[in-house]
């Protein structure tokens, strides 16, 4: 035996390794599968973070500085290193004699790290005013609008970063229900067969045939103006969770009928395992990783529902603030062109849609490279 | 009496491209193949068989690439040529294809197309290859489907591949190869899908028309039964060399290569003992990847002669002659003359 | 034929769902309507309130109710729309006909496009146009099809000045139908229909590439070539006909995608579809427009289904002879 490949520890290494260790290695060698996964975490770190990142308080509202554009942060000044904004200054509308804030180079606001702002509960329970950056020493009302404001006077940016931490959660609260229905029944649909199987299947193929955005849109429409926007936050991630448990049902029960052939599981039975330990122990750890897989290509069609609800005015309600209810300002065209930067919200959209598209394609990819 | 030589194999290298690196299929295959012959080419799965088949008919995609050595058509003749240099998508080549050289496949339920029937099929191989109307080439798949022995030809002109058995299918595998009328027809693994009755029918069919239309067939497989019936020569094939070339006899009484001569063993003899240890070859075959230094066989083979064999690759065989590429029969040989 | 019952099954459901939608809001019919009069001024008495209420039948079992009005549905009796005070069908008018126009344009635009780019992309695997509408395609995919909308509208009209929006030019919209009309319909399609198709058509060039590549290995495909065909001939005959079946029946479901789809295109590129009158019509609780909306979306959707299904089982002999 004097040839061989190059490294028997290696082989080892391999031949031992388990399935989701397996699915992990092949999934590192997707670069942009990596790349996503950083993305997401991200993303879920501004979530969390969402208020410490967040510069001025935003559901603040007021009406003078409607509209301001996006504010540069200039890094250098005569003194040198220096970044600050301009203030405010308040300037009367000739004709409405209304009055409006626009920038005013003559102020300078300087922009520090870690300052003091509005209080917030940081992770639900500790109360701070800390913030990443802001502005020191301004008027009330003054701060940096990295993104301008919207027309209420809101800072967008603020505002994004709430809603960044609104429409994850969302997003992830249904795709959890959705789980939890596709595979309960997906998985009693493939274990037990028979008519449970086609009863749970017709109903599948019924809701697929169906176009589920006026369904959902009447059943979003029907909850009580009256409910408070917690209760509606709930009914809204059930709502959405109805649309994509299908898909998950099916990868699970198209799972489970493939295993319940395999060889291993019969050898399971018949060497006298109880169903409970057959599931678990045997069938659930070979397919983990499709339905992690199926999962996160599901979360984008939750974030995809949630937004578009709410950008219909049907979703979420004040004084929540999500991608989509952000959107809804960008809904008149006219706005629009006076204020492009309403539009905003669209970026991180699409970007956290990308990012999950990738990351669920390399895990699927990883989990069964020829299915 | 040496027939002509149909077509010459010298030399043939093909690679691929992976992500482990260059994987050498072939390394250096050379044989001819006699007009109205029988070559058998054996040996295990992943020692290049199918690859020459395919080769020969440049039909290896990407990644692999043919990278040395020549392919002759009806060698010392006018009209020879040089298979490895041709466009692979030229009429030229495709005219070959079906035309001059013909393809039988192994799994007559995979080779078929499912969506369309069999006289679309045969009649699409007819027409590539002659310029006939479609009456007549549906008279001609007709009386193809008749020589290779299917009863009623005409009503299975409509019929879907799944609708036929095995070993009518494999037929009709036989009759689309021989559609283009060609005088060499590559066969591989033709009965490995099919059951023992049925093997000896598609055998004695394939001799059959070898006899009548003088056909070269080159007769790919890894069952030494089929090779005493059916070759008149034979290529014993590993990682992707041809290490013995011989008449049958001589492969069977007197075999060079010590592969050879383990294959010979490792066929169960209806005349052993009972309850003998069957024979094996110690080992498995090394990925073409991870090509053993020296003799290719060295680490499996039992009558190795140590250092030599692990250090140096043995002389290729003489085109065109009785050989081994090994060193003991080397010596062997060295000690008869 | 189990087909034809599945759909009439499904269309059951869709009318129970549509009723329930009705149903939902607190209060019935017969308050929002009084309460939608008052709002405009004038009021209604207990004792007409209570009149109408028997009229409709909404002092009887759930169950009636629904009987009742499924029976004048299938009349062709949708109700009477309490925001514009005049008959459902009246108010939906065209609009049904042209949300399933734009749906179906879509659907066209997705077959036409997908299917080329995919058997392009598998047998130029790995080349330059292969990655560039891989990644075309991913972007597709990630970008939500009101938002691309958005996006559109916005630099259309920042940077053209046109409203790219709406399904006809000023002087057609009110107009009767004419053949002129027909042609500025036409006009205007491309850009919903490719808004729509988008996603929809980047998945399917995905399948469409990943079916084809799975073909290409097999056996069958050498034998095509083997007899001397070119790449092209032996790759549009052979393979590309067995990965047309799993293409076909993605195509199936994405029908009623594309109509849920353009129900929010169409509110942000302002089309007279159903879309925006659906809308309205939920945030008012108008409740019958709501639920016949719901109710004939659903019906159209169930039937286009059932087309293109039929189409597939004529594609594949192996399903009409019942082979294999």
């Amino acid at each position: 035996m004097s040839t061989a490949t190059a490294h028997p520890a290696a082989e080892d290494r391999y031949a031992q390794a388990t399935q989701l260790q397996l699915t992990w290695w092949r999934f590192r060698r997707h670069r942009l599968a990596l790349v996503s996964m950083g993305v997401i975490i991200l993303f879920y770190m501004v979530a969390i973070f969402a208020d410490f990142l967040a510069a001025s308080d935003p559901h603040a509202t007021d009406a003078r500085r409607s509209f301001i554009p996006p504010q540069g942060i200039h890094f250098f000044d005569e003194q040198g290193f220096n970044p600050h904004v301009y203030g405010l200054r308040g300037v009367r509308d000739p004709r409405t004699f209304q009055l409006s804030y626009t920038p005013d180079p003559a102020r300078k606001l300087p922009v520090r790290l870690f300052i003091r702002g509005y209080t917030y509960n940081l992770f639900g329970i500790i109360e701070t005013d800390v913030h990443l950056f802001g502005v020191v020493g301004g008027r009330p009302g003054e701060s940096i609008f990295l993104l301008g404001t919207d027309q209420l006077g809101r800072d967008l940016y603020s505002r994004m970063m709430v809603a960044t931490r609104v429409s994850l959660f969302i997003g992830l609260a249904g795709v959890t229900l959705s789980l939890f229905l596709g595979v309960l029944l997906g998985g009693i649909s493939g274990l037990y067969g028979g008519w449970v199987d086609m009863l749970i299947q017709r109903l599948i193929e019924l809701l697929r045939s169906v176009p589920t955005i006026p369904l959902w849109m009447g059943l979003a429409a029907a909850l009580p103006r009256t409910w408070s926007v917690l209760e509606v936050y709930f009914a809204i991630t059930i709502i959405i969770s109805l649309i994509g448990w299908t898909d998950l049902a099916r990868v699970v029960r198209g799972r489970f009928l493939a295993l319940r052939e395999e060889d291993f599981v019969v050898a399971a039975e018949l060497s006298g395992a109880s169903q409970g330990r057959i599931i678990f122990r045997h069938m659930l750890p070979s397919f983990a990783s499709h339905i992690i897989a199926a999962t996160s290509l599901a979360l984008p069609a939750m974030i995809i529902s949630e937004t578009s609800l709410s950008f219909l005015g049907l979703g979420l309600r004040p004084p929540a603030v999500s991608w989509g209810i952000l959107l809804q300002d960008a809904q008149n065209i006219q706005v629009l062109a006076g204020a492009p930067w309403l539009l905003s919200a669209a970026v991180p959209v699409i970007l956290i849609i990308l990012a999950f598209n990738f990351f669920g394609d390399g895990l699927r990819d990883a989990a069964d490279p020829y299915g | 009496m040496v027939e002509r030589v149909a077509l010459a194999v010298r030399d043939l290298a093909v690679q691929f491209a992976s992500e482990q690196g260059v994987v050498r299929a072939l390394d250096g295959v050379s044989f001819d193949l006699q007009a109205g012959r029988t070559l058998g080419v054996v040996g295990e799965s992943g020692c290049g068989k199918s690859v020459t088949a395919r080769s020969i008919l440049r039909l290896v995609d990407r990644p692999g690439r043919i990278t040395a050595g020549r392919m002759l058509l009806d060698p010392g003749t006018a009209g020879e040529v040089d298979l490895a240099t041709l466009d692979p998508e030229s009429k030229t080549m495709r005219g070959v294809r079906g035309g001059r050289i013909g393809l039988i496949f192994q799994e007559p339920m995979t080779a078929l197309s499912v969506h369309y029937t069999v006289g679309n099929q045969i009649i699409e191989a007819v027409r590539q290859h002659s310029d006939i109307s479609a009456a007549e080439a549906r008279n001609r798949a007709i009386e193809l489907l008749g020589e290779v022995g299917i009863p009623r030809p005409e009503t299975r002109l409509s019929a879907y591949p799944f609708e036929l058995s095995g070993g009518l299918r494999q037929r009709v595998g036989i009759a689309m190869a021989l559609a283009g009328d060609p005088q060499i027809v590559i066969a591989d693994e033709p009965t490995t899908a099919l059951d023992v009755t049925t093997q000896a029918q598609i055998l004695a069919l394939l001799q059959r028309l070898q006899r009548e239309k003088n056909i070269a067939l080159m007769l790919i497989t890894h069952d030494m039964g089929v090779i005493a019936e059916m070759a008149d020569n034979v290529a014993v094939m590993y990682l992707g060399r041809v290490v013995e070339y011989a008449p049958v006899e001589e492969v069977f009484a007197k075999p060079r290569h010590p592969y050879t001569r383990a294959l010979l063993r490792a066929v169960p003899s209806i005349l052993a003992t009972p309850r003998q240890r069957l024979s094996t070859i110690g080992g498995a075959v090394p990925h073409p990847g991870s090509r053993p230094s020296g003799c290719a066989f060295h680490p499996r083979c039992v009558e190795q002669l140590g250092a030599i064999c692990a250090e140096q690759s043995p002389r290729p065989i003489a085109p065109g002659q009785a050989g081994a590429a090994c060193f003991k029969a080397e010596q062997a040989e060295g000690a008869a003359a | 034929m189990r087909r034809l019952g599945l759909a009439l099954v499904t269309c059951v459901f869709i009318s129970v769902l549509s009723f329930v939608i009705i149903r939902l809001p607190p209060g019935d019919f017969v308050d929002a309507y009084i309460a939608n009069l008052a709002a405009s001024g004038s009021t209604v008495s207990v004792e007409q309130g209570e009149a109408m209420r028997r009229e409709y039948g909404l002092d009887r079992p759930l169950v009636v109710q629904y009987a009742r009005w499924m029976g004048r549905v299938l009349q062709g009796d949708f109700g009477v729309s309490m925001a514009w005070r005049r008959p459902v069908t009246e108010v939906i008018g065209d609009r049904l006909w042209l949300t399933m126009i734009v749906s179906v344009s879509a659907l066209f635009l997705t077959w036409m496009i997908a299917l080329p780019i995919g058997i392009y992309s598998a047998m130029r695997q790995y080349s330059f146009w292969d990655y560039l509408f891989t990644t075309l395609g991913f972007i597709g995919l990630a970008i939500p099809n009101f938002l691309l909308a958005l996006i559109l509208m916005y630099l259309g009209f920042r940077y053209l000045g046109l409203n790219v929006g709406g399904l006809f030019s000023a002087e057609y919209i009110q107009a009767p139908w004419s053949w002129a009309r027909v042609w500025d319909l036409t006009k205007h399609l491309p850009l919903p229909a490719a808004v729509l198709a988008l996603a929809g058509t980047a998945q399917l060039i995905r399948i469409m590439r990943a079916n084809l590549l799975d073909e290409l290995r097999k056996p069958y495909v050498v034998t095509a070539r083997a007899k001397g065909l070119t790449e092209r001939h032996a790759v549009l005959k052979y393979p590309v006909r067995a990965a047309l079946n799993p293409f076909a029946s993605s195509i199936a479901y994405l029908f009623p995608y594309l109509v849920s789809g353009s129900i929010v295109v169409s509110l942000v590129l302002g089309l007279p579809t159903v879309g925006p009158l659906l809308l309205q019509a939920l945030v008012a609780q108008d409740m019958f427009l709501a639920g016949a909306i719901v109710l004939l979306l659903g019906f159209m959707t169930v039937i286009g289904t059932l087309i293109s299904d039929l189409l597939l089982m004529w594609i594949d002999p192996r399903i009409r002879l019942g082979g294999r």
